[in-house]
């Protein structure tokens, strides 16, 4: 095997190591790609599929984050079949997510020019708070099922293991095993699933209740128990429509 | 969506890790940690405590308004006031001044004698270097002390008997790099928890084999090789039965024994008789767990042992710190990267503490207070008259807890500690206390200590002040102030600044020690003038990332690992070593071994994190029970009981789970209304004065719930 590959991006020149990512390359000599689900310090999954890229040869566009580089390749990254795609993705995400606290998706919208109205139709996911510890709450209208919350909780950080997707399709939520409250999983509050969120879908609870108008002292006045009155325990998505 | 002010790059409070924080304030209000993913030491990693536990500093309980307290206390008649009715608020004039007269009366009607302080491993090096200095300048007493002495002082004495230093040889983060690691007496999950996250993935993802040694089945043992379950109190039996392998297969670095050791042939002389089959007899452990361990330790290229306060909180800490010693000096798994001898630090500035002279027995720097060259050193630094600096050994934290009295100490300083809750049997701790003339206490919170004091001198939390933390890798990290200090209180250094003054000016003396600092750099600047590890540690160096010590000059980069060409008393010494059995071992009347120590959401006293709304995670104090000891004692999981020792009684929930081994409780020692400390036995290691934190025996029996003392704060727990 080769030790060094040489590609072109967007027609440049480029050197790197043999099992470099076309996002890693393409940093290398300052083309810059969009990202959303993907973090330096996770593991790449390719999931929410801005990164796409064109390249030479190949069917189907393919995700920088994860897609590697070979000896030849040629990459174009602004493509109008790229652009158009990244449009939709920013579109779909927009009509079914609350974007509010993701500045830079809001800032891909405006570079795309993606009509966050497109989808008139979508029905927006709209779970409500999930408030069930000290810690942090879980506002997962806010998640875009990035994964990096369930990636630094398993084996990119924490080994800790207690939270997962749940669900399939629309109904695709992150919860907790058998949707018990955080304090009864194997949690251990580390919140490095909040330090990775992009969204703002986790958040400090006392930051949370900033936000929502309490003063500092009002915050740091609540005693034990009125921390739990405002707990409250979500009923999932799925489980509501059968309820109905 | 907050918008911050500010973002405060800092060192977190906490542990010994030393995790590099961001502060994100609104409004003087912090109301998100972050963490630098591309940090030196944590990774963009974070535990709940650097993560969520910094609000004690807005509790409302904290006291920031200096206090007299409105009743004299008489020796032997006093009490604890918790009720702010007891106190009157004073300001920091007259606070000062109270204290400065009480503290100079006592001092000039009985010597230096009378005086001891408490310096405090949570504050910075710059707050205990000063501490150390206003009593030993000016009160010419070596009675300075901290909790070092009831966590790793065992650590450090075998150390500097073996090596000639007392800190961690190499980087935590070089984990990832060891073939083969022994873990003993630290759950490092809890209570290092970064320091955990690099173990695991150094088994996961770099192959390396973990070896735990501990007589809990804590949750490193889920990725551990081996898992070898001890009965407490038996390393000496079990590392020097590994000794005895590592010696009869030929196993050793004859190369490194003969270039860098001393004493071989005595101590292999002395490790005959330790079997594996007489280990087996004593520590429980089947003879082929011990062999296997052996020779992975012994075959690894590169091999490192970790070790936290179940090796030192033993009347014999020293020997089992010893025994860990010999391991490595007999491999040669030191001096090199991926090695090492690592007594993982519990606090976030124990070794700083250490290393700035909050300590009897030592000036900054380790240098010994009976070495005339040394005192004469810190005469000329402190404008101190030739000859007037003690020369004699000061007491220990134990020791002085137990010289309080009629012709022993009279006047005791507390900064930031909490002995009515760490000290060992603690009804005795409460005695002595009662008997003491005058308390100053520096803190945040009215505590079970601070309860007891004259005067609270209202300091601020780390988050308001500038400094310094030496975390358990040696590297001195800046703290910054992020927020102004809250209602009237003061940085710690400032406070005895001021107050050095006012003492110095009523003991008349001619020339002053010197206490006009304008910032703290300047306080570490004057350390490392004399202490030479400190020489090259400026803050301006250090304003992105810490300087690993030592570091010799203003050029030196630093310090990753120690010892790669020599030790610093030359070669390294092996001791023979004899097994002992703990102090008071399990009978009919108290059939069941107590071992104590902490859990991931609190710290310590309890003092900050009994004042955070992390205490909503674990509000109660839980007795882990093997399933087959409860049963046999009819106690079922979440079931009151009453535990008692020959020291005290207390009653608490059962934690049924097989964390505890059959035949060894375990009970963290936080919480005040159920004090694990009022069972411990107060037996310490003659040599170096820690004491018997590990093992007691006791008896558990069930107790009615109403008898538990907070039945309303409890928490269903779902992790291990």
């Amino acid at each position: 095997m080769a030790d060094k590959i040489t590609l072109t991006i967007d027609n440049q020149p480029v050197t790197v190591a043999p099992g470099t990512t076309i996002l890693k390359a393409a940093e290398q000599i300052g083309v810059k790609i969009p990202t959303i689900c993907y973090h330096d310090y996770c593991t790449a999954n390719g999931l929410c599929r801005i990164c796409v890229v064109e390249v030479e040869g190949s069917r189907t566009l393919v995700p920088a984050c994860i897609g590697k580089v070979s000896e030849g390749m040629k990459v174009q990254t602004h493509t109008e079949r790229v652009e158009t795609s990244r449009r939709t993705i920013l579109e779909m995400l927009a009509s079914s997510v609350d974007l509010s606290e993701a500045p830079d998706i809001q800032e891909y919208i405006v570079e795309y020019h993606a009509d966050t109205a497109r989808f008139p139709e979508a029905e927006e996911r709209q779970p409500s708070v999930i408030d069930d510890n000290p810690m942090f709450i879980r506002d997962y209208a806010k998640c875009i099922l990035c994964w990096r919350c369930v990636q630094v909780c398993a084996d990119d950080a924490q080994y800790t293991y207690a939270i997962n997707f749940t669900g399939r399709g629309y109904e695709t939520q992150i919860g907790t095993f058998f949707n018990k409250s955080l304090p009864e999983t194997t949690c251990v509050f580390c919140g490095q699933c909040v330090g990775v969120c992009p969204t703002g879908a986790l958040k400090p609870k006392r930051e949370w209740l900033l936000q929502n108008g309490f003063s500092q002292n009002e915050i740091m006045e609540l005693t034990r128990s009125q921390r739990k009155q405002h707990t409250r325990r979500e009923v999932p998505v799925a489980n509501k429509v059968e309820q109905e | 969506m907050i918008q911050s002010n500010r973002i405060v790059s800092t060192t977190c409070p906490f542990c010994g890790v030393g995790c590099n924080l961001e502060l994100h304030i609104k409004e003087n209000f912090i109301y998100r940690v972050t963490t630098p993913f591309d940090g030196v030491v944590n990774k963009g990693n974070l535990c709940v405590k650097g993560r969520f536990g910094y609000d004690f500093i807005y509790n409302p309980k904290r006291i920031t308004t200096p206090m007299i307290r409105k009743e004299l206390q008489e020796p032997g008649k006093r009490k604890q006031a918790f009720d702010l009715s007891e106190w009157r608020q004073v300001s920091w004039d007259e606070a000062l001044d109270y204290t400065a007269d009480r503290l100079v009366a006592i001092y000039q009607r009985d010597g230096y004698h009378a005086m001891a302080v408490y310096c405090c491993a949570k504050a910075t090096n710059e707050d205990n270097y000063l501490l150390q200095k206003m009593f030993r300048s000016l009160f010419r007493t070596n009675n300075v002390d901290h909790c070092t002495r009831l966590c790793h002082a065992a650590s450090v004495v075998a150390l500097q008997m073996a090596v000639g230093s007392s800190a961690m040889s190499n980087t935590a983060a070089e984990v990832v790099d060891n073939d083969v690691f022994i873990v003993t007496g630290t759950n490092t999950t809890e209570n290092h928890p970064i320091i955990a996250l690099q173990m695991k993935a150094a088994v996961k993802k770099h192959g390396a084999k973990m070896i735990v040694v501990d007589p809990r089945r804590i949750e490193l043992v889920d990725y551990a090789a081996l898992w070898l379950a001890e009965k407490p109190g038996t390393d000496v039996a079990l590392f020097s039965a590994m000794a005895h392998v590592i010696l009869k297969e030929k196993l050793y670095n004859q190369k490194f024994i003969d270039e860098r050791t001393e004493n071989f042939e005595e101590f292999a002389k002395s490790m005959e008789k330790f079997t594996p089959e007489y280990a087996e007899s004593i520590s429980g452990v089947d003879r082929n767990l011990i062999i296997q361990a052996a020779r992975m330790y012994a075959a690894a290229k590169n091999a490192a042992i970790y070790w936290a306060l179940g090796i030192p909180e033993h009347i014999n800490g020293t020997a089992n710190a010893l025994s860990l010693i010999n391991l490595a000096l007999l491999t040669g798994h030191i001096g090199r990267h991926g090695t090492g001898l690592n007594p993982l630090r519990g606090q976030n500035n124990v070794q700083g503490a250490s290393d700035s002279g909050a300590m009897p027995w030592h000036y900054p720097g380790y240098m010994s207070v009976t070495e005339e060259e040394n005192a004469k050193k810190w005469e000329q630094a402190w404008n101190i008259e030739p000859g007037g600096l003690n020369r004699q050994r000061g007491l220990t934290t134990t020791e002085i807890m137990g010289a309080i009295g009629a012709n022993g100490v009279r006047a005791l300083y507390v900064m930031g500690e909490n002995p009515m809750m760490s000290e060992p049997n603690l009804n005795h701790t409460r005695h002595q206390m009662e008997q003491l003339e005058f308390l100053v206490a520096q803190d945040l919170f009215l505590n079970e200590t601070t309860s007891f004091a004259d005067v609270f001198l209202p300091a601020t939390s780390w988050a308001e002040k500038d400094g310094t933390f030496t975390n358990t890798d040696r590297r001195v990290q800046r703290v910054r102030q992020a927020i102004p200090p809250l209602g009237q209180s003061r940085p710690d250094w400032q406070i005895i600044c001021d107050l050095a003054k006012r003492i110095e000016k009523r003991l008349g003396r001619p020339r002053s020690a010197y206490w006009d600092y304008e910032h703290p750099s300047e306080i570490l600047t004057e350390m490392g003038s004399v202490v030479k590890e400190y020489a090259g540690v400026k803050y301006p160096r250090i304003e992105k990332i810490g300087l690993q010590t030592p570091v010799w000059d203003d050029q030196h980069p630093g310090t990753p690992f120690l010892f790669s060409e020599s030790f610093p008393r030359g070669r390294g010494k092996f001791h023979p070593l004899v097994y002992n059995p703990s102090a008071e071992m399990p009978d009919e009347d108290y059939p069941l071994i107590l071992t104590t120590g902490r859990v991931l959401e609190h710290w310590h006293g309890g003092t900050l994190t009994r004042h955070s709304w992390m205490d909503d995670l674990y509000p109660e104090a839980l007795i882990e029970i093997n399933p087959r000891d409860a049963a046999h004692l009819g106690v079922n999981d979440r079931d009151a009981v009453r535990v008692s020792s020959r020291r005290g009684t207390i009653v608490l929930r059962a934690k049924v789970t097989p964390k505890a081994n059959p035949g060894v409780v375990f009970i963290p020692f936080f919480y005040g209304e159920a004090a694990a400390n009022l069972l411990t036995n107060d037996a310490v290691d003659p040599q170096a004065k820690i004491p018997e934190y590990k093992v007691s025996a006791v008896r558990v029996s069930l107790a009615r719930p109403e008898e538990l003392p907070n039945p309303e704060a409890t928490q269903v727990r779902g992790r291990y």
